[in-house]
């Protein structure tokens, strides 16, 4: 989870997994509770890196292929950034890194939602020509409907297949999708809706 | 006396460690023939990693080994590694509590003619800030290569300073170095000289010149930083009465800074700080700025002139 922020997501998935109580979900960001604003290790099982400070999490990950790759293990390293993280210099030291060594057991996501905290990315710093920025730093590239749990299992089958070159994954996303008031709304960005918002945002999914 | 650079012991004892350790991996940045590292490449070249001129991905890749269970070497110039990496050492080392020891080479102003830029001075002051981190700062080419193979066998993060210039050697085979403990390298009863790094042989020679002046000066070398060896520097404090600190490192947030801290709050005495007076550097020879910028036998020497009648 190199976009760390999106732990709440990363932390209900865990949760569901029975990695810990489905009861601890609710004390997020409390004092003394194991799930911090961003992920931590040391404190939460199922956690494989600490992460909050954009653009390490996908250096972290290329060190762990590396060493998949090193032990001759067949496990994969998944990393899931945003797609206002790759503004990050880290992120393009990650990806040279990741073609130099061929890491075809690394595969990256984007979540392409288009929004950052100051506004849309292309107006605050625009990451285009985003695939042709990964091909170039010879990633193998993959776009898909980020919606679409079909179109990502598709794509991760397609990028397990794929040899001697990382995959990115560019997932176009909608920020706060099937929420008539949060869809693509920058506000929502780093906001936690109230008692009332919540009811009418879960009827809505429902 | 033989003149040996503390980085040569490190890239000894990784060429002689990576046979230990099967799962020790080595990461450089493009320097790894000057910080050594290459010596590990030369051995265990399947384990050996670079990572290009690209130090925060450095930190970031040799936290990600860690987590695999690696025991992780990661190398550049200590400028770098602390400076421009600090916050993926913060974030994704020390945090975690990963197992990464941060070698970091040519430190201090010894660094020579490349000049202020690349001339870390405040290293040890940023990587002791930071929890969960152990700074240590070798003496000599066989302290070096004893910590490194100390570093290697304790669990967690360690940052490892290291020098590019060659420096006297003052240990032999028999040296013990442990983490945390700092050795007693001269009695005395009326101060004592704590240093670090290159500043040991220095302070050595300062007491050996003030005890022809018939003041007997204590030396202590404090090799590790974080954790600071607290029961020596006190002892010291209550049996000599007057501290005298040295350091290639600047006065703020080093040696000086450590020692400072558990004597005021402990037992106050006397205290003066031989380092880098809060300046850049500048290119030179490593002894014309030595010199220039106060890190000699006789700046010490004063140091204690001053201290003493302060007791």
């Amino acid at each position: 989870m190199s976009k760390g922020h999106a732990a709440p997501v990363l932390y209900a998935a865990l949760a569901e997994r029975g990695f810990f109580p489905r009861e601890e979900l609710l004390n997020i960001r409390k004092i003394n509770c194991p799930l911090q604003g961003h992920p931590d290790m040391q404190k939460v099982p199922g956690v494989d890196m600490s992460t909050g400070s954009l653009g390490q999490g996908i250096s972290t990950a290329v060190g762990m292929a590396l060493a998949g790759k090193l032990d001759r293990k067949a496990y994969r390293v998944f990393a899931l950034l945003g797609d206002g993280e790759i503004e990050e210099g880290q992120v393009w030291e990650a990806a040279m890194a990741a073609a130099h060594y061929q890491l075809d057991n690394l595969i990256a996501f984007i979540d392409y939602n288009g929004l950052q905290i100051d506004g849309p990315v292309t107006e605050v710093m625009s990451p285009e020509p985003i695939e042709d920025k990964f091909w170039a730093f010879g990633w193998h590239v993959e776009r898909i409907n980020g919606h679409s749990f079909r179109e990502i299992a598709t794509a991760v089958e397609v990028a397990k297949k794929v040899k001697d070159q990382p995959v990115i994954i560019i997932a176009d996303t909608i920020k706060g999708k099937g929420i008539s008031f949060m869809e693509n709304q920058v506000g929502w960005h780093g906001n936690a809706p109230s008692r009332e918002q919540a009811a009418k945002a879960l009827a809505e999914l429902a | 006396m033989k003149k040996i650079a503390t980085r040569e012991g490190y890239g000894k004892a990784l060429a002689k460690l990576g046979a230990e350790y099967e799962n020790m991996v080595v990461l450089d940045a493009d320097l790894s023939k000057s910080t050594r590292s290459y010596e590990f490449c030369k051995h265990y070249p399947e384990r050996f990693f670079n990572m290009g001129i690209a130090e925060q991905n450095l930190m970031g890749v040799a936290a990600g080994l860690a987590a695999t269970g690696k025991i992780v070497f990661a190398s550049t110039f200590a400028i770098f590694a602390t400076g421009r990496a600090f916050e993926q050492i913060r974030n994704s080392i020390a945090y975690p509590r990963l197992n990464v020891k941060i070698a970091a080479s040519h430190a201090g102003l010894t660094v020579g003619a490349d000049g202020a830029s690349h001339q870390a001075l405040v290293d040890m002051s940023i990587m002791r800030s930071l929890p969960n981190m152990t700074v240590i700062a070798p003496a000599d080419v066989v302290e070096a290569e004893k910590a490194v193979s100390a570093v290697a066998e304790y669990e967690g993060p360690v940052y490892l300073r290291l020098g590019r210039a060659a420096v006297p050697v003052i240990y032999d085979e028999n040296h013990k170095f442990q983490i945390g403990k700092a050795s007693q390298l001269r009695e005395g009863h009326e101060a004592t000289i704590i240093a670090c790094g290159i500043m040991v042989p220095e302070s050595l020679q300062a007491a050996a010149e003030l005890a022809e002046e018939g003041i007997i000066v204590r030396v202590i070398n404090m090799a590790t930083l974080k954790p600071l060896d607290q029961e020596m520097v006190l002892r010291a404090a209550k049996e000599t009465g007057a501290i005298v600190t040295a350091e290639e490192h600047s006065i703020i947030g080093g040696l000086g800074s450590a020692v400072a801290e558990v004597l005021v709050e402990n037992y106050p005495v006397p205290m003066e700080r031989v380092g880098v007076k809060d300046v850049f550097g500048e290119s030179g020879e490593p002894e014309q700025l030595l010199k220039k910028y106060g890190l000699t036998v006789q700046e010490i020497k004063e140091a204690v002139y001053r201290v003493l009648p302060r007791k």
